[in-house]
């Protein structure tokens, strides 16, 4: 790519330098100089008192717990997300418009609102927690709490990058496939799969990285009992209201360093795929 | 069965076919059912709750929970928190788009990329690096404290916090859907003699507006109801730094539970409006809308999955 020879920054358009200007200014304002904070404050601890800090057994166990709901909660996401897309693309049912449009309401729906309804609706006088407590399920102020509000704060994810790519697929090659001989499965898993795969795969990992640093909805249904229902997150809050900064910023850092991987991870996905997509399109 | 309706002079192929494919059509109503329940126990009926609990010692209860002083100034905080950081966030917005849109440069991408940050940063983090810098063992606590000014457990804070969390919302928006028109009509007018500002007003921002609005209510929503980071720089003071998120936390933690629900009812109330506006808005603005660049692109996945894009 030879962008950088072509760059034009003589443009008949007016304003660039204003805007990249302010754009920068904002950017490092906001975003830039508070982030390297952390990083900054974490460079005032030594080595050792950092490690003790984030390799305490409490620690630990919060971040394997945050680490292994999320990524089921965005498992979860991906199976029933994905054919949520299908049923929403290809069906017609009453109600399909409404229903269409309040998948985003995770998004638009406060965490703690939503925290405080989970916890009404799963706890074990609630109006699915009780049945489900009679089966000897119980969900509130378990794991399994947790399972529940990240399942709802990533759901949107799969879905929304899903349903586009659906909408795209030509239904020819499906009926191609299906007068070839093929089962409704292996049109499914060998036509249908590998074009939204990219989708799933990036809708995943959002819900993912999304549910990684989830706090509002999970601490009111979560129990919070150190080393068995504390997410990471809540580790945080509980160093900052000890007054111990040094701490809260340690674990900080690792989290955030988790979620820069992921987001490079995330970007390196994207490129892949629409490399991908241009070769087969040449 | 065939033979019961009269002349159909077809083969008896096509006509098995869908004779024999009525009764395994189950598919579609099996994976419809299975969508639709993991869509209620989620979705509908959590949002359901919120509401049916808020309600449940009646209206006058409810009347009164939100009439009450401290509910009412946390109301006021949060309407004047999301004034302050939904505009500043549209300038940024608006500008950054502008920068990305209409004009090459290096390290573009990357640019982007910062602007997505506060998305993968969690809340409660966001909230901290405030603390960090502005607490009063922060880099500029001393000075602040010598001076009297409070930024954390006050206000400031809370503004900064939600400024931060939106952030990339509007831009977000903006920027695919003015890279997807291109810049002919811009420089059409600017060859044409107008300036850059109203280059902007007359021909960009009109082209946009939809995308806009859309990117405003979502950053809006977002504003009013976080949660995570503005907890950690309010201090919780009841009456002056309580937004109406914490002040459902703080109801609910006292087991005031329908009160906690009366509150929730209004932000579960502003969601609802928020995702009617969105919809209002896909369905079909009465300018031909311009098409997003081809869907599955880069950035438009990430794009989408944040809502921030129309379906067409």
């Amino acid at each position: 790519m030879a962008q950088g020879a072509f760059s034009r920054p003589h443009s008949v358009l007016p304003g660039f330098n204003l805007a990249l200007g302010y754009t920068l200014f904002y950017l490092g304002l906001i975003v830039l100089i508070p982030l390297s904070a952390a990083f900054i404050k974490t460079f005032s601890l030594t080595w050792e008192s950092f490690w003790v800090t984030v390799s305490a057994p409490r620690v630990v166990a919060s971040y394997w717990l945050t680490f292994r709901t999320s990524l089921l909660a965005a498992a979860i996401n991906a199976v029933f997300g994905l054919l949520t897309a299908w049923v929403l693309v290809r069906y017609k049912f009453p109600g399909k418009r409404f229903i269409d449009a309040l998948v985003d309401l995770p998004f638009a729906l406060p965490t703690a609102v939503a925290g405080i309804a989970l916890t009404a609706v799963y706890a074990t006088n609630g109006w699915l927690g009780k049945p489900l407590d009679e089966m000897g399920i119980k969900v509130a102020f378990t794991p399994l709490g947790i399972l529940v509000a990240l399942t709802f704060i990533g759901l949107p994810f799969v879905v929304r990058t899903v349903q586009p790519v659906l909408e795209d697929l030509e239904e020819e090659l499906e009926e191609a496939a299906k007068s070839l001989g093929a089962s409704n499965w292996q049109t499914f898993s060998r036509v249908i799969f590998p074009t939204v795969r990219p989708a799933v795969i990036t809708g995943f990992t959002l819900a993912f990285a999304r549910a990684l640093g989830e706090y509002g909805s999970v601490i009111f249904i979560a129990g919070n009992m150190p080393m068995v229902s504390e997410i990471t997150p809540l580790i945080i809050i509980t160093k900052l209201e000890q007054y111990d900064y040094s701490g809260a910023t340690a674990v900080a850092v690792v989290m955030l360093v988790a979620s820069f991987l992921l987001l490079l991870a995330i970007n390196t996905l994207q490129w892949w795929a629409r490399r991908r997509r241009n070769e087969e399109a040449v | 069965m065939a033979a019961v309706f009269p002349p159909t002079p077809m083969p008896t192929a096509p006509l098995q076919r869908p004779a024999a494919r009525r009764p395994i059509r189950w598919a579609p109503i099996v994976l419809t059912g299975i969508a639709l329940a993991y869509l209620a126990l989620f979705l509908f009926v959590p949002l359901a709750a919120v509401f049916f609990e808020a309600f449940k010692k009646g209206a006058g209860f409810y009347w009164d929970a939100i009439r009450e002083p401290d509910a009412w100034s946390a109301i006021q905080l949060t309407l004047i928190t999301s004034a302050i950081a939904v505009p500043l966030n549209l300038v940024f917005g608006v500008a950054a788009a502008w920068a990305i849109a209409k004009f090459d440069f290096r390290g573009k991408s990357f640019l982007i990329t910062l602007i997505d940050l506060p998305f993968s940063v969690s809340p409660v983090i966001s909230g901290l690096i405030y603390v960090l810098i502005f607490g009063l063992q922060g880099w500029v606590g001393p000075w602040l404290s010598e001076h009297d000014i409070k930024i954390i457990f006050a206000v400031p804070g809370i503004v900064l916090a939600t400024i931060f969390i939106t952030f990339p919302f509007v831009a977000r928006e903006l920027i695919p859907l003015m890279q997807a028109q291109g810049r002919e009509e811009e420089e059409a007018a600017a060859i044409l003699g107008a300036s850059g500002w109203q280059t902007l007003w007359y021909v960009t921002l009109p082209n946009v507006k939809w995308g806009l609005l859309y990117g405003v209510i979502l950053c809006n929503a977002r504003a009013m109801g976080e949660f995570g980071a503005v907890s950690v720089v309010s201090g919780h003071i009841r009456g002056e730094t309580n937004t109406l998120p914490l002040h459902v936390e703080i109801l609910y933690n006292e087991y005031a539970f329908a009160a906690a629900f009366a509150c929730a009812s209004l932000l579960a109330f502003l969601a609802l409006i928020t995702l009617a506006i969105k919809s209002i808005v896909e369905a079909g603005p009465p300018s031909p809308p311009t098409p997003l660049p081809k869907s599955g692109e880069g950035g438009v996945l990430l794009h989408k999955a944040f809502g921030l894009a129309r379906n067409n």
